[in-house]
């Protein structure tokens, strides 16, 4: 930590960002952003993206889509945060008051995400203990919908599951204290402790899932390329859909851990090392899950593309079917799982801290009372919604509407209206340019106000379409019109009640340049 | 494994796990202001 001058604008500054906190390094902020990036989707949605389209030839696209798309969004995303030391709201209000709502919006957001979100780690918990002994038997699927999550027929009960209830109340116990104990101690620490576990627990299941029979197949089914694939406008779609979902960018959380960032840090510098460490677990991950299909194919006697799956089936179905048949399969269980549970809390994590940091910048509270006006809400929600028996239905919905219509939505907007206009950008990519390594110039600029948008408001029109055409996972009407339509549209209302119920009086931050202690 | 889908497999790696080391040796070029060891007041201790 360098030194507080003497000035007074410094000591004011040090005492804002006292009140505020602040991670104690550039390596902290960088493995809190990481281990924000890295999260379930890593591990069970790009395996199946990058297979379905394309295989080998995905590369291209999804390679051209973090370079226009991608990066250049999270440097959006940091300048706004870097620049103005603020939450998602209070950033977006200090670069121009008319933005304040799109800050909000993006709260709403995590916050409903948050409240699903974590049942999944509480699956994933108790996954990790049932590998020990193979709980599932001989019938995962019938274990995970049946026995353990007791799934309803369509429909919303409050008939508790007490397996997933208790496992879901640890979750969020562990998180609130994380939450509580402030941004370098609860925050910093468990990311600078949990990400290179990561790493590690993951590498060491990739290494043994390559040796597993079969694995050969798998990484051939995954990387032999569909070069006409390139021709197609879906598998384009796919290929930014993959980058914005899995950069964690759009929604509020780079802003806000960029705001609690040392000022002379190098953010775009930071921001490569954040963005190609997220894309290098993502094909981490694939080889891996790849390698496992393969070597499930092989045991079954099947072609591994009839084996092939993403998201809750991957991971609580066909997982367990490889755990119990490969040697040693109580290790890769406890790995795979573990390494869910890390991955998605330290998400968990940042999404929360969206909504807290928000909270306490607008209503200017301490943080644990800030923690527990979020926290505490949002845990009996999730107990109530999703640890009951129609909780994994009504989660599939949430997420779906939500991702579409709530996360890449705000962020199509977000980039209309700051890039084009409010002309936001020159002054942002000034901001990034004065300590940054990577220099922003027109091709940055042309990136967020043009291409970005124009390729996502693509993959955001597509979405709508097949949406009100076919209604969603064969649900009913009405649990898609209020869990799917619904919350999307919940989200959009609030922020806007918030913006303009307490309008605050909002100063510019203070721009000194000089680092302070914290 | 086909040759084909091996040296897919090999492109994605040195793009992106290459792309990775060649990120983190730039960004470490570039001392940490917010790093004790950057700090002016400590340098002229040292010195």
């Amino acid at each position: 930590m360098a030194t507080a001058g003497p000035q007074d604008g410094t000591q004011q500054t040090g005492g804002q960002e006292a009140r505020r906190g602040a991670f104690s390094s550039r390596k902290v902020f960088i493995l809190a952003a990481i281990g924000s990036a890295v999260g379930l989707g890593n591990i069970w949605r790009f395996p199946y993206v990058a297979y379905e389209n394309g295989g080998g030839a995905f590369v291209i696209p999804y390679l051209i889509a973090l370079l226009t798309a991608g990066l250049p969004f999270l440097f959006l995303d940091y300048a706004l945060g870097h620049k103005h030391r603020g939450s998602a709201p209070l950033s977006m209000a200090r670069e121009n008051r008319k933005a304040e709502p799109l800050g909000w919006w993006q709260v709403g957001i995590c916050f409903v995400i948050a409240v699903y979100y974590a049942v999944i780690i509480a699956y994933a918990l108790r996954y990790t203990f049932f590998s020990v002994n193979k709980a599932w038997g001989d019938d995962p699927e019938g274990y995970f919908f049946g026995e353990f999550l007791q799934t309803s027929d369509p429909g919303v009960t409050l008939d508790f599951v007490a397996g997933v209830l208790i496992a879901l109340l640890v979750v969020w116990a562990a998180v609130l204290l994380i939450m509580g104990l402030g941004v370098q101690k609860g925050i910093g620490a468990t990311s600078v402790v949990f990400i290179p576990l990561l790493v590690l627990a993951f590498g060491f299941l990739v290494v043994r899932a390559l040796f597993l029979p079969g694995a050969a197949d798998g990484l051939d089914t995954l990387f032999t390329p569909d070069w006409d694939a390139l021709t197609n406008a879906s598998v384009w779609a796919a290929a930014f859909g993959q980058i914005f979902f899995s950069l964690s960018i759009g929604f509020g959380i780079m802003i806000t851990y960029a705001s609690y960032v040392g000022r002379r840090t190098d953010m775009t510098g930071s921001g490569m090392v954040v963005g190609l460490s997220n894309s290098g677990f993502e094909l981490l991950a694939g080889i891996g899950v790849f390698a496992a299909l393969g070597f499930m194919a092989q045991a079954n006697g099947t072609a591994v593309d009839e084996v092939v799956a993403d998201g809750i089936g991957l991971a609580f179905v066909a997982f367990p079917t490889i755990i119990s048949e490969a040697a040693g399969g109580s290790l890769i269980g406890v790995l795979f799982f573990g390494s869910l549970v890390i991955a998605g809390l330290t998400s968990l994590i940042s999404v929360l801290e969206v909504v807290v940091s928000a909270v306490r910048d607008k209503f200017d509270l301490r943080r644990l009372t800030a923690v527990l006006v979020v926290g505490v809400p949002a845990t009996v929600l999730s107990v109530v919604l999703f640890s009951t028996t129609s909780g994994l239905l009504v989660l599939d919905i949430v997420d779906y509407f939500i991702n579409q219509f709530g996360i890449l939505l705000v962020a199509v907007v977000t980039m209309v209206v700051l890039g084009l206009a409010l002309r936001a950008l020159p002054g942002l990519a000034a901001h990034l340019n004065r300590h940054g390594s990577l220099r922003l110039g027109k091709v940055w600029m042309a990136m967020v106000a043009v291409v970005t948008p124009l390729a996502l408001g693509y993959v955001l029109v597509r979405a709508f379409i097949d949406t009100v055409k076919e209604p969603y996972g064969g649900y009913p009407d009405w649990m898609l019109n209020v869990f799917g339509w619904g919350t999307a549209a919940l989200v959009l209302i609030v922020a806007l009640v918030i913006t303009f119920a307490r309008r605050t009086a909002v100063t510019p931050a203070d721009e000194t340049d000089q680092e302070v202690d914290r | 494994m086909s040759t084909e889908a091996i040296v897919m497999m090999v492109i994605a790696m040195l793009l992106l796990w290459g792309g990775l080391v060649v990120a983190v040796i730039s960004l470490n070029r570039r001392p940490d202001p917010s790093d004790e060891s950057y700090d002016p007041d400590h340098l002229h201790r040292d010195l």
